[in-house]
């Protein structure tokens, strides 16, 4: 009873946050500058996409960036090949990605652990030579100057500042909803397949449908990502479909903290800020990420967010066990 | 000659030939990946910066020391050797009681590191470095320069040297069953610690191998291996890191593949082993030599 009044009391906690992070992120753009905004919330959501894979079903993919650059390419050549609308296009990306998700889940979901991030890399360095060679993506030059179309018809985006704010209602469906399946009797058979495979089968649950849906939804989340990322930029390129990129994401959700609901989001953050800082340095960013990641596998694996979780829980048990001493 | 599906002799036996050299590569750096797997249970993803690092330091060799290729075949592999050590002993041995995807992380982290630091200093345009047996023999059916008919014959002969060392010399006995039971070894008094330093070392060794071998015929580039390792993964997926034996058929067999896909539909060639991968995950999951767990 105490562990599930413990767990009432951390999604109210967890809601509470969100709520001040949103409002944070109302005013921010008139401090911050809204495009690096908009690129720390793109790249928050793709890390919470990740999260939900690693975080919460075990599953390394070491490929994400194949639905997060594949769903751009596909937005980018939709709204100005075809000359979708912007919601349109954003939700071509997103369905291509659920379906290329689909694909790869079912061949992936084969192997575990080491081998399920082998054969994920490998499937997205395919995808990364269909990107290189296909005819519609333009190649090394990527699909530019993609134009921001008014949304519905009605909203004017080209303007910076009002598309903040249709990014940031994106950002917040996409959080509640992967945050909805995290809480979910689907995400609690999920954590039960991560901490012991073999257990969660012998009671009967369909372990590879459960982790093939969670991939598609990974996989769907990260390419709602990298379509609205494309129209931020009006750009769609390589870069995002490049194993450097699926290397990001990882580091993303490490730093800030694997299994935890807010370490993506803190992740992408730092990353991105950090990528922002260093523009200047060259090959520099290579080294200082790989850095990163060697100090938080060996120093503090559960990242920022995971620690700080981590030193509350001990304060509350202390605060917990000398209340039940004097009592 | 004969003419195959209008193909002339030349172009395929030339293919063949560079398919051959790809897939000794493979055969090299797959090997190395499965001895480190097979007793550490890590993913070595810094595999490809230590090929990188095995062509660098030979350029560097011939470079600043005069040493030319012939020595650095024999000294690129000790001291690349030697930082795989170090890398062992002072990083990878602190995660072995952890989830063996830290594992990867970390030496994926590593593997960042080593490549910025030597495209900071070096760029990414590349190195030449000349062949050191330059000519080559006519042989009818087709042109085979001397150095890559040495780099395939050099690579199997290596490969078929560690699979005789570990399937049929006592050290190799020691190594197999301490892939099995570690502490069941070391209750016999053997230092397991010492031997996965050690057989970490090897494998990285031979990737530095590689890495020489590959110097003359491609150009030294601090990207070379970031690219390769993908592919050499997709290779150990398929093949299974079950046995020494089938790595090396794997490696030289897909290379083969490779080069004979170059010819008759070019624009597949970069994908093929990711296909072939994705097919053989569908019908046998373990991998062609794998054992199912």
């Amino acid at each position: 009873m105490t562990s599930r009044k413990a767990a009432a009391d951390g999604r109210n906690v967890e809601m509470i946050v969100f709520a001040v992070l949103m409002a944070v992120m109302m005013v921010a753009p008139f401090v911050v500058y809204p495009i690096l905004l908009m690129k720390i919330l793109c790249f928050a959501l793709f890390a919470c996409a990740f999260n939900l894979l690693i975080g919460y079903g075990g599953l390394l993919s070491f490929g994400h960036a194949m639905f997060f650059g594949f769903a751009a390419y596909v937005s980018a050549y939709t709204v100005k090949a075809w000359g979708l609308s912007t919601e349109l296009g954003i939700l071509a990306g997103t369905a291509v990605a659920a379906g290329l998700g689909l694909v790869v889940g079912l061949i992936a979901i084969r192997r575990q652990g080491i081998y399920f991030a082998m054969v994920t890399l490998a499937l997205a360095q395919m995808v990364f030579f269909f990107c290189l060679q296909a005819p519609f993506t333009g190649g090394e030059d990527g699909i530019q100057a993609i134009p921001r179309r008014a949304l519905f018809g009605l909203i004017d985006i080209s303007k910076d500042m009002s598309f903040y704010y249709v990014v940031l209602a994106i950002f917040a469906i996409g959080f509640l909803i992967i945050y909805r399946t995290i809480h979910s009797p689907f995400g609690q058979v999920l954590k039960a397949i991560r901490e012991n495979e073999p257990r969660a089968v012998s009671l009967g649950y369909a372990v590879d449908r459960f982790k093939l849906i969670a991939f598609v939804l990974s996989a769907t989340f990260a390419g709602l990502a990298g379509a609205t990322k494309t129209i931020v930029f009006q750009l769609a390129s390589l870069t995002d479909v490049t194993w450097q990129m699926s290397g990001e994401v990882v580091l993303m959700t490490l730093v800030g903290g694997m299994g935890t609901v807010f370490g993506p989001i803190v992740g992408a953050a730092i990353i991105v800020l950090m990528q922002n800082t260093l523009t200047g340095f060259g090959e520099w960013v290579l080294v200082m990420q790989g850095c990163i990641f060697v100090l938080t596998v060996l120093l503090f694996r559960r990242g920022i967010v995971g620690e700080i979780v981590a030193a509350a829980r001990r304060r509350s048990d202390a605060v917990g066990r000398e209340a039940a001493t004097e009592g | 000659m004969f003419e195959l599906l209008g193909v002339p002799p030349q172009a395929l036996m030339g293919q063949l030939l560079l398919g051959l050299i790809n897939g000794a590569f493979y055969a090299l750096l797959s090997l190395g990946l499965a001895v480190i797997f097979g007793l550490m249970n890590v993913i070595n993803f810094t595999h490809g910066a230590q090929y990188m690092m095995g062509a660098f330091v030979a350029w560097m060799l011939l470079q600043y020391a005069g040493i030319p290729y012939w020595g650095a075949l024999v000294l690129v592999p000790v001291i690349v050797g030697a930082t795989g050590v170090v890398i062992e002993r002072l990083l990878i041995s602190r995660l072995y009681h952890l989830d063996h995807l830290y594992g990867l992380l970390l030496t994926f982290g590593l593997a960042l590191i080593i490549e910025g630091l030597f495209r900071q200093q070096y760029g990414s345009s590349g190195l030449p470095y000349s062949n050191p047996i330059p000519g080559g023999q006519n042989l009818g059916f087709m042109f085979l320069p001397w150095y890559r008919g040495w780099v395939v014959g050099f690579s199997l002969a290596v490969c078929l040297v560690t699979w005789f060392t570990i399937e049929r010399t006592k050290l190799g006995a020691y190594l197999r069953a301490a892939t099995e039971r570690p502490d069941l070894v070391q209750a016999f008094g053997i230092n397991v610690p010492r031997m996965i330093t050690l057989t970490y070392g090897v494998g990285v060794g031979l990737a530095a191998l590689a890495g020489v071998l590959a110097a003359p015929i491609y150009t030294v580039n601090p990207t070379m291996g970031a690219n390769l390792i993908i592919v050499v993964f997709a290779v150990v997926v398929i093949g299974g890191m079950g046995s020494i034996l089938g790595s090396i058929v794997t490696g030289f067999g897909l290379g083969i593949v490779e080069g004979l896909t170059k010819v008759f539909w070019p624009e597949a060639s970069a994908t093929v082993i990711f296909v072939i991968m994705a097919i053989v995950l569908m019908v046998r999951p373990q991998g062609l030599f794998g054992t199912p767990r």
